[in-house]
């Protein structure tokens, strides 16, 4: 950062005067301005965080308790209600595994698609990527949770044109999982497909003009310069729906609400479970302490293996 | 397909040839474009379609315009309109508190040094990568105990917390001149006036983004305010959506009629400030 001390080039610090009274002028304001933010960031923020990490070792219940149990609640998490913590997990990583696979090839496929086409109608397909992506999650989820009906839900209707038998897509406990998946990849990942042509617009042009005098091809000019100058953007895509997708809530609430058994169960309908329904909030809070780990390590490895040096 | 990939800059030099490629990468472009408009679709259809004739095989492609399913929610959810109410009122309240002062806080961390400011700012990176649900627990005793359940504030407070905001700010007042702000302080201009006359209309394009992605976080809103917001009348839109789902589980006509209501504003919204909705997301503001 560039930015010149104006504070004190304009109130030259005037020998004599109170210090208190001196460090006010100089700084008084800036703290005021940062005070609102700061305030609501410490109130319902920082200290929630703080606090949520001495509950998930505290016995915390609506009514009475409260002593330390050391590591209790993260055990209790594991291994209580049949262990469905665990299969949430799986759940989970699960879901996050493909649905950001298949968000990030899609978005780098599309954005290269939407490339060589005019300003007017790259505005356009990014525009109609983007519409759903406006709309709250419960109502995508509701309205997916009636294609996917069985007895009247367009797909099963769409099935039934080519003579197929209707699935049960959200009440068979075998499938239930990959019909919510389905529903993600159908979900075209519109901010990669942004991000990701934002990025393949500002690689310099003289590069692909370079390449082509190598004799280079489309595909080879896409594989050894888009995807090399885009990496630190498509690492920032792949954390941005990594975290996302281990956060999946509203969906899987909306679509599956009795969980089939528990194969549609994730970490966070966990702790809202553990919260709502078992009133375990140190339990629920060790949930969230586990996702966060579990987030933290995994953008983490994500930025070991996508880093970047190019620039240019 | 691959054949049309990377010609990116190239694009107007190539001669508009109707090749298998060409056919190829528009016939991908529609299918694509269909498979991400049509869910939307699908939920007009059925909002505008008498919940009798939703259920039939094959169903009607296209909407028969008929608004009884709309009459039918106005009688029967007849908080649907305080739930729209309480969104407005817990969305404007949040968005304002960012607008103000994220761009005060983003001026500070940009422009000015007093000590405590990195220490500051590290405290707020650093909880960034911290997933909402950690403070769910906490949060939710409080508002238990303060009796805020079913109040608008449950929600409104703990999105004023909300960092974002403070990035985006101050990730573009670094790029305005300070040269300017010198020139208002020669010509004696008070610190707050310096922010109100020189800042705040020059962090316009920013403030959009920022408007546009406190808006649509905090309409579409759903775990939290569920959590806080028990009584019926003290709903959200999404909230409420998700009741009506519970409340009149087959009248898919009502359902989505309330969907529809709670959908169009975004939709609208989204239309008209399209180019600002986009450029958030570049700014990194806007997850979908």
């Amino acid at each position: 950062m560039a930015d010149v001390d104006i504070t004190k080039a304009s109130n030259p610090a005037r020998p004599g005067v109170n210090p208190i009274q001196d460090f006010i002028r100089k700084y008084g304001w800036s703290y005021v301005f940062v005070l609102p933010s700061m305030l609501a960031f410490t109130v319902f923020t920082l200290i929630p965080v703080i606090w949520a990490f001495i509950i998930s070792f505290q016995d915390f219940r609506p009514r009475g308790g409260g002593g330390w149990v050391g590591f209790q609640n993260y055990t209790d998490a594991f291994t209580t209600q049949n262990g469905v913590f665990v299969e949430a997990l799986k759940n989970t990583a699960f879901y996050a595994l493909v649905t950001v696979t298949a968000n990030i090839f899609i978005g780098l496929f599309l954005a290269s698609l939407i490339q060589p086409l005019s300003a007017r109608f790259q505005t356009f397909f990014r525009a109609a990527y983007y519409l759903p992506a406006v709309t709250s999650a419960v109502i995508i989820a509701v309205t997916w949770r009636w294609l996917f009906n069985t007895q009247w839900g367009f797909l099963n209707f769409l099935l039934s044109l080519v003579g197929a038998e209707p699935v049960r897509w959200l009440s068979d406990p075998d499938i239930a999982l990959q019909s919510v998946i389905l529903s993600t990849v159908f979900t075209i990942p519109a901010a990669g497909v942004v991000l990701f042509s934002a990025a393949m617009g500002s690689v310099p042009k003289d590069f692909y003009e370079a390449a082509e005098l190598e004799g280079a091809g489309p595909i080879r000019k896409w594989w050894s310069i888009t995807l090399p100058l885009i990496k630190s953007t498509t690492l920032y895509v792949v954390v941005l729906y990594t975290i996302a997708s281990f956060e999946v809530f509203e969906k899987v609430y909306i679509m599956v609400p009795s969980g089939v058994g528990n194969s549609t169960q994730t970490i966070v309908t966990q702790i809202y479970q553990s919260v709502f329904q078992q009133f375990r909030y140190g339990v629920a809070s060790a949930q969230a302490i586990v996702l966060f780990v579990i987030i933290a390590t995994i953008a983490v490895v994500q930025f070991r293996f996508l880093k970047t040096d190019v620039e240019y | 397909m691959a054949l049309s990939f990377a010609r990116s800059t190239t694009g107007r030099q190539a001669p508009k040839r109707f090749t298998i490629s060409r056919v190829l990468l528009w016939l991908a472009l529609i299918v694509t474009t269909i498979i991400s408009l049509f869910p939307m679709y699908w939920l007009f259809v059925t909002a505008f379609t008498p919940t009798q004739d939703t259920i039939k095989t094959p169903p009607d492609l296209f909407p028969q315009g008929s608004v009884a399913n709309f009459e039918r929610l106005f009688s029967q959810a007849k908080d649907y309109w305080s739930w729209f109410a309480n969104s407005v009122l817990i969305t404007i309240g949040i968005t304002v508190f960012h607008l103000i002062f994220d761009t005060l806080a983003g001026y500070a961390f940009a422009k000015k040094r007093f000590p405590g400011r990195n220490f500051l700012f590290w405290i707020i990176l650093s909880t960034l990568m911290i997933p909402p649900q950690v403070t769910l627990v906490p949060l939710y005793i409080v508002v238990q105990n303060f009796n805020l359940r079913d109040s608008l504030w449950a929600v409104i407070l703990p999105g004023w917390a909300n960092v974002f905001g403070i990035f985006l700010m101050r990730q573009y007042i670094q790029t305005l001149p300070t040269e300017l702000e010198e020139a208002g302080r020669i010509d004696g201009c008070s610190e707050p006036g310096i922010f109100w006359r020189i800042i705040l209309p020059l962090s316009k394009p920013a403030l959009a983004s920022l408007a546009i992605f406190t808006f649509v976080r905090f309409w579409n809103d759903f775990l939290w305010p569920s959590m806080v917001l028990i009584k019926s009348p003290s709903f959200t839109l999404p909230v409420g959506v998700a009741s009506l789902q519970t409340e009149f589980s087959t009248d898919y006509g009502l359902i989505f009629a309330g969907s529809a209501i709670a959908a169009l504003p975004m939709i609208i919204f989204f239309l008209c400030f399209q180019r600002y909705f986009l450029e958030g997301v570049r700014a990194g503001a806007i997850k979908g």
